[in-house]
């Protein structure tokens, strides 16, 4: 992998400025959740949350996926830069995960009187999340980076195949099971308002994901151009 | 390019690569029949990478091994069958007698009367009374020579030794340069690496020797061990 | 090796003879399942909670938790020495060797669990005799499901500095699908329901299993080759 230093810096700063915008864009969403969309009846402030959760959740959803596929094209083609890709979105993308997991129970409380239900979707975040610890907790135990890729690179693919496994089996032991709910979140049927803020709190998201991706990408690279200068080095 | 004819093993530039490190950096070798290769060098110098690619147990980022004319490919049994390797693990199994270990390793290379050919090979080890015992009751030496006659069951064309030496008595010493010089004068050829070559000295043939990666010499064995051993390491180490 | 499966079956009939000698996966194995056992017998409140509602998760998580126990001695590199290479460096097709490989951890684990089994209905007092053909079904198949995941992530696992703990990380979240499935239709055995509410269930386990088994298969030379 061709890496200098003035690439991975460059690619780094870029990162960082889209994440920055992102930042900004977020306060903005919060502005709008807080003060520009109709408060929710039945839920009250505590439903604010869920501009939080649900856009943690379809982004960690979104970046398993960009992990797993990445990761599935890395076996095939052996390209080092796919690998630090799937690495630096996993990093992300757990952090994503960790958001919709902590705004999960800090909504069901107030809402549902419990901190936590296993109900499909919920069930769904934690898996991710274990997910994603056990690929980056494998990254962390293999000193050999071409291993290290292909093992990393065979949990992400089993994971992403297992996904929609859990989710249905789930699915299928919540509806057999109901358990007590006091009231239902998140309604099928949204108002446009809320929606719009929810798709508009979504690709903010985005945005997060791009920048920081970016940005730990452009330092996975800085990181590679140091070890190849050190490579390069006559012996003493 | 087409590989040598007549060549039991040609290796062409191979290189071994992730990331920023470089194990191997563009290494070339051939391997006539009848010859005894010293791979020498210093540690990580990648004399074991080497001789892992040629064995066909790790990839090349780049270059190709061909045995006896055919590339060396994952699928490809008819190479595969040509290599014997013993390597710096015995590959026994502790919980398996060294007559099971035996059976197994022949119907690995789909060898007929695979009790037979394992029994013949112990006695041939001078083993056979210990075709009973599990590995772990064996002193280091027999249990070398247990992988080693392993290693010879399927009479590869090419045998592969990474550090073999390491651990033996002078007598076992011995016994393996025997063993070496009994398997290139049948027109097989080895490549013995190690890093202390007044071991291999005596029945080596050529010398290679890698730096950093490198192929830094490669040369037929001429002179005495000492003077040659002395031109080694000023190559090597610098 | 012309015939991939019967390498893989040269290569599982090794792996049971050494353990057969040693028997060390084997005995760990048991002694845990029956200490599971005895404490889900003292760990429950019995004027709150019938041993029938205990009974389903009791034998899964004793089979699930037995299985991860062999599972962690499967690819016993140590043991071997390094044998993994030896298999490579044979013309051994790499489907065999993960073929081997899951024929004998399927073997350990069926052994655990056929002495689970009635280990399990001598401390909870329940009779299986009726339904024992579809209870050996859905063990079959759940047990496929993560003996398949299990030998591929063993094989990675046991190559880290923390295997032991590495495995079962990894594995979990693969035996959720087969566990829930599994504990849905031994309770339903259990209360002596009838089969055609638990075919969808079977169904489920045994789609797990042909996709894992599959993928499996498929992606362990990603593993195997360097």
């Amino acid at each position: 992998m061709i890496a200098d230093r003035a690439r991975g810096r460059s690619i780094t700063r870029r990162g960082l400025l889209i994440a920055g915008l992102g930042l900004m864009l977020l306060a903005g969403v919060y502005v709008l959740a807080l003060r520009f969309t109709p408060m929710e009846v039945s839920q009250g402030l505590a439903q604010k949350i869920f501009y939080l959760h649900v856009p943690a959740a379809w982004t960690s959803l979104l970046v398993f996926s960009v992990v797993g596929i990445t990761s599935a094209v890395y076996l095939w083609l052996r390209d080092e830069r796919l690998d630090l890709f799937a690495a630096s979105s996993a990093e992300v993308g757990v952090v994503f995960s960790i958001i919709m997991l902590t705004t999960g129970p800090l909504w069901a409380k107030p809402i549902w009187g419990t901190w936590w239900q296993w109900d499909a979707r919920l069930t769904l975040t934690l898996f991710l999340f274990f997910l994603f610890v056990g690929y980056l907790s494998l990254r962390a135990a293999v000193p050999d980076p071409g291993e290290r890729a292909r093992y990393s690179a065979v949990v992400a693919i089993l994971g992403f195949l297992l996904v929609p496994f859990v989710h249905l089996s789930v699915y299928l032991f919540r509806t057999i099971h109901p358990m007590p709910v006091v009231l239902k979140p998140s309604a099928p049927s949204l108002p446009d308002s809320m929606l719009r803020t929810l798709l508009i709190a979504f690709a903010v998201d985005l945005v997060l994901y791009i920048g920081f991706v970016t940005a730990r990408y452009g330092l996975g690279l800085l990181a590679h151009a140091r070890a190849a200068e050190l490579e390069d080095r006559p012996d003493a | 390019m087409r590989p040598s004819d007549g060549s039991l093993l040609t290796a062409l530039d191979i290189e071994r690569a992730f990331g920023a490190r470089r194990a191997l950096a563009g290494v070339s070798l051939v391997v006539q029949p009848g010859e005894a290769i010293l791979l020498a060098g210093p540690n990580g110098a990648g004399k074991t990478t080497l001789l892992r690619c040629l064995a066909g147990l790790a990839r090349p980022t780049r270059g190709t091994v061909h045995v006896l004319g055919r590339a060396l490919r994952v699928g490809d049994a008819a190479s595969r069958r040509r290599i014997g390797m013993v390597a710096h693990q015995t590959w026994l199994h502790d919980d398996l007698t060294l007559l099971e270990n035996f059976s197994f390793a022949a119907r690995l290379y789909d060898l007929p009367e695979p009790r037979r050919v394992a029994l013949a090979a112990l006695e041939g080890a001078g083993l056979l009374a210990r075709a009973g015992d599990l590995p772990p009751a064996l002193s280091r030496g027999m249990q070398q020579r247990a992988a080693i006659a392993r290693a010879l069951l399927h009479q590869p064309d090419i045998l592969l030794l990474d550090e073999p030496f390491s651990g033996l008595d002078a007598a076992a010493c011995a016994g393996l340069r025997a063993t070496i010089g009994g398997i290139i004068a049948r027109g097989a050829g080895a490549i013995v690496v190690s890093h202390q070559p007044q071991e291999v000295w005596e029945v080596a043939t050529r010398v290679v020797a890698l730096r950093a990666g490198r192929v830094v010499l490669d040369t037929p064995k001429v002179g005495s061990a000492a003077a040659g051993i002395d031109e080694l390491s000023e190559l090597t180490v610098g | 090796m012309a015939n991939p499966l019967r390498a893989a079956l040269i290569l599982a009939a090794r792996d049971i003879r050494a353990e057969l000698r040693s028997r060390t996966a084997l005995t760990s194995a048991l002694v845990f399942a029956a200490l599971v056992l005895v404490v889900f017998n003292f760990a429950r409140d019995p004027t709150r909670l019938g041993v029938a509602d205990l009974a389903p998760s009791a034998l899964w998580i004793t089979f699930a938790f037995g299985a991860m126990t062999t599972l962690n001695r499967a690819f016993g590199i140590e043991k071997e020495h390094g044998a993994l290479d030896l298999l490579r460096l044979a013309p051994m097709p790499r489907e065999a060797i993960y073929g081997g490989k899951l024929l004998a951890n399927l073997a350990f684990v069926f052994v655990v669990e056929a002495v689970a089994l009635p280990l399990f209905v001598l401390f909870f007092n329940r009779p299986i005799w009726h339904i024992l053909g579809p209870l050996l079904l859905v063990t079959a198949l759940a047990t496929i499901g993560f003996v398949a995941v299990g030998t591929l992530l063993s094989a990675m696992a046991v190559r880290t500095r923390f295997a032991e703990l590495m495995l079962p990380l990894l594995l979990l979240p693969f035996m959720l699908p087969p566990v829930i499935g599994a504990v849905q239709v031994t309770a339903r055995l259990f209360a002596d329901r009838p089969l055609s509410e638990v075919t969808g269930w079977l169904r489920l386990l045994a789609v797990y299993d042909v996709v894992f088994v599959t993928i499996s298969v498929l992606i362990f030379p990603a593993v195997a080759d360097e």
